[in-house]
């Protein structure tokens, strides 16, 4: 349903200063989105000052540093720090990416850093993706194969076939392109959004798989996959560089020439 | 738990991109499209009715703002076909490189204002009385 603002008890509330560590010139001011399940308050938007010389160059060693000297409580989810592992996905300065491969110099001014949009707040920075894993499963994100190897061993595959697979597999999950997409946040429980029908791609295009018009069947919904209206936030946001709105135009332009009618 | 979870802001934080603001805008267009094809219909009615509806109807559409809501009407018409042929393009999967979304879109809107600008200085009959 569109709800172009927030119900009541998300509205975010002005929030805490806290002091810096030390007081001199240049210091960065971050306001971060704070919600603490046990208490009953509203979120609030809490400002920090650092001193990015003495962290690294990331948004996320900022975080850390917040978290590390000044403000124990901030929670966030990270891993790996260099962009494959998609934990640390968040909204900084009003668009979606990683916190670990988004460079704090990239930003000018003071920053501001929200949630994924659109999603219920476990704490501070941690959301619940719950509902994309369950519809990432809901597209089968496994080999179907055609038949057993005579070997019974692997399922070969040329070079060209793989190269099909390019600009699908590098994707991480993060759920910054879904929770970029108005689309998503207006019928996210029906519409798929760009991270599953990005996956859904890479399947169909699977030169191993045998599933293909079972796959595309499924997919053929007035709202599983055609809720997509080319808004390209997706696309936009992809920390990756990946293409899911060009994904889904593929899978669109397969059910009119790749889909057979089923019996 | 306390307090049911809360949603956390979306639309109120995000920084729309120029394609994004250019699809609500292809709504919005639509819209104001359907709702200008009715005027026209009434405008219609109107001047063919009797010979007085002839009379006022020319002079609403001559008054400053009977010109601003035509000539919005025809900027609606032309920037809706803009991005119609782009949803075209887009169908026939031409155009999604992330990196020319913000020209195509910029140039989108040059065009859809040149077409305006062009049925302004050669479309219309002469209105001298």
């Amino acid at each position: 349903m569109v709800q172009f603002t927030l119900p009541k008890d998300s509205k975010v509330l002005k929030g805490i200063q806290h002091p810096p560590i030390i007081q001199k010139k240049g210091l960065r001011q971050i306001d971060i989105y704070r919600y603490d399940p046990d208490q009953t308050s509203n979120p609030r938007l809490d400002r920090y000052q650092i001193d990015s010389e003495t962290l690294g160059p990331m948004v996320l060693d900022a975080l850390l540093g917040i978290k590390d000297q000044i403000d124990s409580t901030l929670t966030l989810r990270r891993s790996c720090r260099e962009g494959v592992c998609g934990s640390c996905a968040m909204n900084i300065n009003g668009r979606n990416t990683l916190a670990c491969t988004e460079p704090l110099a990239k930003h000018q001014g003071p920053l501001k850093i929200y949630p994924l949009p659109h999603l219920k707040v476990i704490k501070d920075l941690v959301t619940d993706l719950s509902q994309i894993y369950r519809q990432y499963a809901s597209i089968e994100p496994w080999l179907k194969p055609k038949a057993i190897p005579d070997d019974g061993r692997e399922q070969p595959q040329m070079h060209d076939d793989r190269r099909q697979l390019d600009g699908l597999v590098e994707c991480i999950l993060c759920a910054c392109c879904s929770t970029s997409c108005p689309s998503y946040w207006w019928n996210g429980d029906q519409y798929l959004g760009p991270l599953v029908l990005l996956q859904a791609e890479r399947w169909l295009k699977d030169s191993r798989d045998g599933a293909t018009q079972e796959r595309l069947h499924a997919l053929d919904d007035t709202f599983k996959l055609y809720r997509c209206h080319t808004i390209m936030n997706c696309t936009d946001s992809c920390p990756k560089g990946l293409n899911p709105a060009q994904a889904i135009a593929r899978i669109k332009s397969a059910m009119v020439t790749t889909k057979k009618d089923l019996r | 738990m306390a307090r049911p979870p809360p949603l956390s802001p979306h639309l109120e934080i995000y920084k729309l991109p120029l394609t994004a603001v250019l699809s609500f805008s292809h709504r919005l267009t639509g819209v104001m499209l359907v709702l200008g094809l009715m005027m026209i219909a009434l405008v219609l009615l109107l001047a063919v009715g009797w010979p007085q509806g002839f009379t006022s109807v020319q002079q609403g559409l001559i008054s400053a703002p009977g010109q601003i809501l035509f000539w919005l009407f025809i900027y609606a018409l032309f920037f809706h076909l803009c991005h119609g042929v782009r949803h075209l393009l887009w169908d026939s999967l031409q155009g999604f490189e992330a990196h020319r979304q913000l020209n195509i879109g910029v140039f989108q809107i040059g065009v859809s204002i040149f077409l305006t600008f062009i049925t302004y200085t050669f479309g219309q009959p002469d209105m001298a009385p």
